[in-house]
């Protein structure tokens, strides 16, 4: 594959990208496991929503 | 099931869990084809190699102006019928929409150095989607510095509905002013001007961008939810610590 005279403002386009779209995933992975750690831990201390509640 | 079930979110976090799955593979699949073939496709006859750029440009516009539709829809939902998932969806969506457009901005600056002489120049189409990046952060700091979720989600709300007159002017740029910005080439009267071998890569990308944007934005949509069941879970743990 020749990039041709540009080559480096194509490889730089597409490592952007990457770097961007990269971010994204790992702040929603990373805010799902936080997310899910705080939930288990109110869980363990017993704290329940309104709608799990009886009675 | 009735579209009305999904407003059910312990529902809908059931849904997005058994389909993300699949979105994931799906994404993966066609980002996996459409690089192979984006970057194997011909040169073009007077961009030449650069044209590579153009399968992560043009499908990222595209998404920058389908998140602010997206957030407007929600934002009626939120206004409107305070569809109790709209305003995660349209919060879900500005992060991601965000990036798309900045994606657009900076891969469309590489490729006007080379193809123009210039990374940047104040012409409408530009602008515009420039403006559209600036009301994307307008809307996230709504969001994120909002004492109040609920007013903050109002206020989002309404400026989604009159952020959304930017996406028509995005749109007809090029043709309501004289622009450095070629006009349509994909979707127009008479149609697509591209040549099939750099138009069905393009397609593929974007089909593939489209895919990783609705899986991103379901899950942003799953974190939004847990992170408000926590809020309210913390809110009714601290009236009772009061009581």
């Amino acid at each position: 594959m020749n990039l041709g005279p540009h080559a480096d403002f194509i490889v730089a386009a597409y490592a952007v990208t990457l770097f961007v779209v990269a971010a994204l995933i790992a702040w929603v992975l990373l805010d799902y496991s936080a997310q899910r750690r705080i939930l288990g831990d109110l869980e363990e201390r017993g704290v329940t929503r309104r709608s799990r509640r009886k009675g | 099931m009735a579209v009305i079930d999904l407003a059910n979110p312990t529902r809908f976090l059931r849904i997005v869990d058994r389909v993300l799955p699949w979105l994931i593979g799906a994404t993966v699949f066609l980002l996996a084809v459409g690089l192979y073939r984006a970057l194997n496709a011909p040169d073009d006859y007077q961009q030449g190699a650069t044209v590579k750029i153009m399968f992560l440009h043009v499908p990222a516009a595209w998404l920058g102006m389908f998140g602010w539709a997206l957030m407007s829809v929600a934002a009626i939902g939120t206004l409107v019928w305070r569809h109790p998932l709209a305003d995660v969806s349209g919060k879900a969506v500005a992060p991601i929409g965000a990036a798309f457009t900045f994606i657009c901005l900076v891969t469309g600056s590489l490729w006007g150095r080379p193809t123009w002489g210039t990374y940047w120049v104040w012409d409408a189409r530009l602008t515009s989607m420039l403006v559209l990046l600036l009301l994307y952060l307008g809307v996230l700091a709504l969001y994120w510095t909002a004492e109040d979720p609920g007013r903050g989600a109002r206020a989002a709300a309404i400026l989604s509905l009159v952020g959304a007159v930017n996406l028509p002017i995005i749109k007809f740029s090029v043709d309501w002013w004289n622009t450095l910005h070629q006009p349509a080439s994909v979707f127009r009267i008479g149609g697509s001007t591209i040549d099939p071998s750099l138009l069905t890569p393009l397609l593929i990308m974007a089909l593939a961008f489209t895919l990783l944007f609705v899986t991103l934005h379901l899950a942003v949509m799953r974190n939004e939810i847990l992170r408000r069941r926590i809020r309210s879970m913390r809110l009714m743990q601290a009236q009772e610590v009061h009581a």
